[in-house]
């Protein structure tokens, strides 16, 4: 069996990837509605937890996917700024990594994306502080699933319980269904051939997902655009989601 | 005429008697029962109060941390964006705490400060007991506290090791070392006053000072061991405790938050350990000096004048580390930095910054430059309470305060301790506590080392002239 040292390989932080990395997403905020469809889509399908409305407003709501809103002004004269749907950005030079006492907040080699490995997590929080796009979320207590959407497990994802740290992941249980189907068919995943669960529901098509090492793709050739921007980009953590915004 | 200058001559020796321990020597079994009385004297009132903070540490501490590991950390006040709040808050408080006993213990020993004699053992004490309250704390903050070994480095089958990125994972190295090196440093003075006070118990008590006295006869061979490994002990301790409180600020420092990611906090961290920790040591000794039997023997006013100058010393350090880290950020002009620093000072909780100044900086330098107000007990406990508050408020600005302004404004929400005030007053009170059964356990003053300096010291006249002389034992 060969040993793999964490230390060595990921998790570091250090690790600096290809600029443009392997998965990435594109939002629209020119067409995004804040709708929150998506918000709903991505705790359908990743099981979380439904907190309560005083911890919510306390600051302890586990949306992985949340759609910030800003305005300018006093009522009655307001004005709005775009939508901005704000999820784990998935760095290629993640502030998350390094400080993990445990290796719970590791870099997978293979997809290019951050993992949260909850079974490791001892709940420390350093992740969550140094995140800067406050991206992840903590579950602060056991809590109770209502009616009947108890019955709603999506059997792909792991139920956390309270102390772990959780976040985005880009729906990795679809990304690696649609690589076991591709290579059963012995084929690659062709562009578009399935989307996180924020991308499909998204009745704007204002989330786009897929390649970035593919010029050709959908996601790609957004991406480029002179719209593209990254969230804080000068902190240099490499994020993987680009935002499209009329200047 | 003659007989005049004899009277004064006289009274101006008695005057120094009076003032220095060092120079008011008495027998050494007098000052042996004397130490020993004052461990075996209790009055009732020792007891009510122990039971009350006893009562505290089970409630507020175990029943609260208990409560709290069965619903979650939701039952605290931590929250999004403040993960860390007060919990974080004092694991560095009673960290620094700790810092000031083997400051005063260490570096007064090995640049031979004589005042210190008396008064080591209290401060050594207060380094073990108060990391205890750091590891609590520390280990209070997880959300899976049950799972905490996993920070350890031990071997197991899937050969997961902690990762040694995370200035997490220094922290837990550095507090342990520090533990484990604090604990042998006050061990090892301790000996010949556990050999002592086993010659004078009887019963059980004497059977356990026989055990952990090693068997210490005080042979010269013995006590030419003891020095060797106290002086190797002092030296070493010093870069140990230097480095574990900068590697507390590297918690800190080295993340990407705005007001956390300065290069200042090393040091800045290690001085305000140091002015806590050193408003601490003198509340101890006012409340030992106030309490204890023939502890006024002990402790007299020229020591309380000068841990006072050391203060008054420190407090401008802390100052100037303050300013620095201060100017330096809003210097570098960054946005959110810039966004923080008005927090601080203009935010809902201003309040705290300006009377963090106040007790930290302006009464310790408006009280501590007279002579006569800093070897008060009473005063210096004053100041120094007000110095440890004003420290706990230093931390809390930078822990929750600091945490609500980052990077994402929406994310921006004010934090509010919850269950966290139980277990603070439950760790402050197991401190206590531990001191307290302590002082019935242990010689509180280290008697070997008051007979040694003042063997060494001597007043003796040239002419008409009263001078002290000081040899060197060693």
């Amino acid at each position: 069996m060969e040993l793999i040292d964490l230390n060595e390989v990921g998790a570091k932080g250090a690790i600096v990837e290809e600029a443009d990395g392997k998965w990435g997403m594109v939002i629209d905020q020119d067409l995004c509605t804040g709708c929150q469809a998506c918000v709903a889509a991505c705790a359908m399908e990743n099981n979380i937890a439904f907190v309560d409305e005083e911890d919510a407003g306390y600051g302890r709501s586990m949306q992985w996917m949340r759609i910030e809103r800003f305005w300018e002004g006093e009522y009655p004269e307001v004005k709005m700024t775009s939508f901005q749907p704000t999820l784990c950005q998935q760095c290629g030079h993640a502030p998350c990594e390094p400080v993990c006492p445990v290796f719970a907040a590791v870099h997978s080699p293979s997809e290019e994306l951050n993992l949260q490995v909850y079974n490791r997590c001892v709940g420390t929080r350093y992740c969550a502080n140094n995140c800067p796009y406050q991206a992840r979320v903590f579950n602060w207590r056991d809590y109770e699933r209502p009616e009947p959407l108890n019955n709603q497990f999506n059997p792909d994802v792991t139920v956390r319980r309270r102390g772990v740290m959780e976040k985005c992941t880009f729906c990795i249980q679809r990304i690696h269904r649609a690589e076991d189907q591709a290579k059963s068919e012995g084929r690659e995943i062709a562009d578009g051939e399935f989307a996180p669960a924020c991308a499909q529901a998204c009745p704007a098509d204002a989330i786009v997902f897929g390649r970035l090492d593919d010029p050709e793709s959908q996601v790609s050739q957004l991406a480029r655009q002179k719209r593209g921007v990254q969230l804080l980009e000068e902190l240099g953590a490499l994020p993987r989601v680009t935002y499209l915004k009329e200047g | 005429m003659a007989e005049m200058t004899a009277n004064l001559e006289r009274s101006h020796e008695e005057h120094l008697r009076e003032q220095h321990l060092m120079l008011d020597p008495k027998p050494r079994g007098e000052m042996n029962a004397m130490v020993m009385e004052a461990m075996h004297t209790t009055s009732w009132k020792f007891w009510v109060v122990a039971v009350i903070l006893g009562a505290i540490v089970l409630v507020g501490l175990f029943g609260s941390w208990g409560y709290m590991i069965a619903e979650g950390l939701g039952v605290a006040g931590v929250n999004r964006p403040s993960y860390w709040g007060i919990f974080l808050v004092n694991t560095v408080f009673w960290i620094g705490i700790s810092h000031a006993g083997t400051f005063i213990s260490a570096i007064l020993r090995v640049f031979k400060a004589e005042f210190r004699r008396p008064f080591t053992r209290a401060a050594e004490l207060m380094t073990t007991f108060g990391l205890v309250q750091a590891g609590f704390s520390i280990f209070m903050h997880m959300g899976r506290v049950w799972l905490a070994y996993w920070l350890f480095p031990y071997p197991n089958q899937r050969q997961l090791w902690p990762n040694f990125h995370s200035p997490l994972s220094w922290d837990l190295l550095a507090i342990t070392t520090y533990l484990l090196a604090s604990t042998m440093y006050l061990f090892l003075p301790l000996i010949p006053d556990l050999a002592m006070a086993r010659d004078r118990s009887e019963g059980w008590r004497k059977n356990i000072y026989k055990v952990l006295a090693l068997g210490f006869r005080g042979t010269e061979g013995e006590w030419t061991h003891l020095r060797n490994a106290m002086n190797i002990f002092a030296f070493a301790i010093i870069p140990v405790m230097f480095s574990v409180h900068t590697i507390v600020s590297w918690d800190f420092a080295a993340a990407t938050r705005p007001g956390w990611n300065s290069t200042i906090f090393g040091p800045y961290f290690v001085v305000g350990a140091l002015h806590s920790g050193m408003g601490a040591v003198i509340m101890v000794l006012a409340v030992v000096r106030g309490t204890m039997k023939n502890m006024k023997y002990f402790i007299r006013p020229e020591h309380f004048d000068a841990i006072g100058k050391l203060m008054l010393i420190i407090s401008m350090t802390w100052a100037y580390f303050f300013f620095n880290d201060y100017i330096v950020q809003w210097y570098g002009g960054d946005k959110w930095t810039k966004t923080l620093l008005h927090w601080h000072e203009a935010g809902p909780l201003g309040w705290m910054w300006f009377l963090m100044l106040i007790v930290n900086v302006a009464i310790p330098w408006l009280v501590l430059w007279n002579k006569k107000w800093r070897s008060t007990p009473w005063i210096v406990f004053v100041v120094g309470l007000l110095i440890n508050v004003g420290m706990y408020i230093e931390r809390y600005i930078i822990v929750p305060i600091s945490l609500t302004i980052n990077r994402q404004p929406f994310t921006w929400r004010l934090y509010q301790p919850g269950i966290e005030i139980p277990l603070s007053i439950g760790t402050l009170a197991f401190f206590i506590l531990l001191y307290m059964l302590a002082s019935k356990f242990v010689p509180l003053v280290p008697v070997w080392e008051v007979e040694e300096g003042q063997m060494a010291h001597s007043v003796k006249k040239f002419g008409r002239e009263t001078v002290v002389t000081v040899s060197e034992l060693e």
